[in-house]
């Protein structure tokens, strides 16, 4: 356990993408400006910095979470993933790569905040998650179908000032789709 | 931001220890609602006791058929969990309608609990407001008040619990858990949060520096047939203006068991226990469900622009009674 008494800042490593990255934090810097300020991973955007937009999204332990919300020294220990791991290498992630296809974005700037949310979203969906859209909750209803009101509703915590909505949809049914075809394809 | 401390802790007792030592220090969960609270100056605390990494984390049955949930269970696990789904899928509904996927799996179960009203004089420190400066006045009765309380209301607060969460297991008679340095307690949610009174500060009674360490859910056979509905002024990521939680179980086209609770309505999850007793052993059609939203809807004391509050509780009863009446008959 930390000294009964800590101070305002201390000392941290955040694992982001991979990396170690060790930088001492004042305790009221969130992830979000940690990783923009201090550790130029700007890829993350900040929009309304109080957890109403999604423009922040970003993994933590494979799961989407806003990093405005979350405070930089207690994200320690934890598994980060930003847009910028997303790709392999010049390999786009099928959802980067979805999102360029379908035109799912115009400005561009709550992009990195849909497509870290996407990747969650057709992960949760394909562990057989419900939604408050889901007709039947019980177990043994089965996964729903990832309809556009699925994705709609698993989606609406990243908004999109342009409106780019209805591409977006059609990108995130994609990439699940393409992603549901290569699980198949591994099994058989 | 005021400048504060951080520790983490990883057991119970070593949390309340620093929480009894230090009353301006607060436990940290998600943070989902704390942090936002502190950008806005609303809370100020001297130090966080992150306590995301106790070992509160499982759902496990209970012996009498239950379910214990663990304080520090993420929203997105207590709402997924394969036997809340079949057991209390209510429950289920009333998480997944509430937030968004990111804030879901970053809140956690205790902290939705004790997660403050969205009333937007509470959030303003450049407003008065008697639940965060007490004796300062509330200017909601005269001003913004379309999404307040009806039921339960005092003239010095009329905000209105946040959670979807605990409108249904406060329809499931759950129990709050907890921790204190002087040992451990129980709350049933029925009194969990306090009356509003001329104290709306006072919102729990939850003794000092208590840690909420879990929630269990009795055993209830009708929850396996409830439902959770929200209305809300958009279609998803909205807080309710109604809600409702219910299960019903009909016999010989009488009521059974009914249980029943309102959200948005009240400074806290509003069991409709005058409603529950209106129905039980009545016929289960349109006419008893309408006569048991009026009997329970007849003590609202609505303001001028929150009345529709009434009409529309009283239409969700009616529709989420008869939806489950006819899964019944099916």
């Amino acid at each position: 356990m930390a000294p009964a008494r800590s101070s305002t800042h201390s000392a941290i490593t955040l694992n982001i993408n991979g990396e170690k990255y060790t930088l001492t934090a004042d305790h009221r810097t969130t992830l979000l400006d940690a990783l923009r300020e201090r550790l130029d991973l700007t890829g993350t955007k900040k929009g309304c910095d109080q957890g109403q937009c999604g423009a922040c999204t970003v993994l933590l332990d494979g799961r989407r979470a806003v990093s405005c919300l979350q405070l930089a020294v207690a994200a320690e220990g934890r598994e980060i993933t930003t847009i910028e791991g997303m790709a392999e290498g010049d390999r786009l992630h099928p959802v980067q790569q979805a999102f360029l296809d379908l035109d799912g974005y115009q400005c561009g700037y709550c992009t990195p905040g849909q497509i870290c949310s996407a990747v969650a979203v057709i992960e949760e969906h394909a562990a057989g998650w419900p939604s408050a859209v889901t007709d039947d909750v019980h177990p043994e209803a089965g996964p729903p179908p990832l309809t556009a009101e699925e994705i709609r509703e698993r989606m609406s915590g990243n908004l999109c000032r342009c409106g780019a909505y209805v591409s977006i949809v059609e990108a995130v049914a994609r990439a699940a789709a393409a992603e549901t075809a290569r699980t198949t394809e591994e099994a058989a | 931001m005021k400048e504060f401390g951080y520790q983490r802790v990883h057991d119970v007792s070593g949390a309340v220890a620093v929480l009894g030592a230090d009353p301006d220090a607060r436990f940290l969960g998600g943070g989902t609602n704390l942090v936002d609270l502190m950008k806005t100056g609303v809370e100020r605390p001297a130090r966080l006791v992150d306590v995301r990494e106790l070992p509160l984390d499982r759902i496990e049955p209970t012996r009498d058929g239950g379910l214990s949930v663990g304080a520090t269970v993420t929203n997105s696990d207590l709402a997924v969990h394969p036997e809340v789904r079949r057991r209390y899928p209510a429950l289920t509904q009333a998480v997944l309608a509430g937030a968004s996927g990111q804030l879901r799996n970053m809140a956690t179960v205790g902290g939705n609990l004790l997660q403050r009203t969205r009333c937007g004089y509470f959030a303003d420190v450049t407003k008065p407001c008697n639940k965060r400066v007490p004796g300062s006045g509330c200017p909601a009765v005269e001003g913004e008040h379309h999404n307040h309380a009806i039921l339960g209301v005092s003239e010095h607060c009329v905000a209105t619990h946040p959670s979807d969460m605990a409108v249904a297991l406060t329809a499931f008679d759950a129990v709050v858990s907890y921790e204190t340095a002087d040992g451990p307690g129980e709350l049933p949610l029925a009194d969990f949060y306090l009356p509003v009174g001329d104290t709306p500060h006072l919102e729990t009674a939850l003794p000092a520096g208590a840690l909420i360490t879990g929630v269990t859910l009795p055993p209830a056979p009708v929850a396996a047939r409830s439902r959770y509905r929200k209305v809300r002024e958009r279609a998803s990521y909205a807080f309710a203006i109604g809600s409702i939680a219910a299960a019903l179980d009909v016999r010989d086209g009488l009521v059974r068991e009914v249980r029943l609770a309102f959200g948005a309505v009240a400074s806290r999850p509003w069991r409709a226990r005058t409603a529950e007793g209106v129905l039980t052993g009545a016929p289960a059609d349109t006419v008893t469900f309408a006569a048991a939203a009026d009997a329970e809807l007849a003590a609202a004391k609505p303001l001028p622009h929150n009345a529709y509050k009434v009409t529309l509780m009283r239409n969700l009863v009616v529709a989420v009674l008869t939806e489950l009446a006819e899964e019944t008959a099916r």
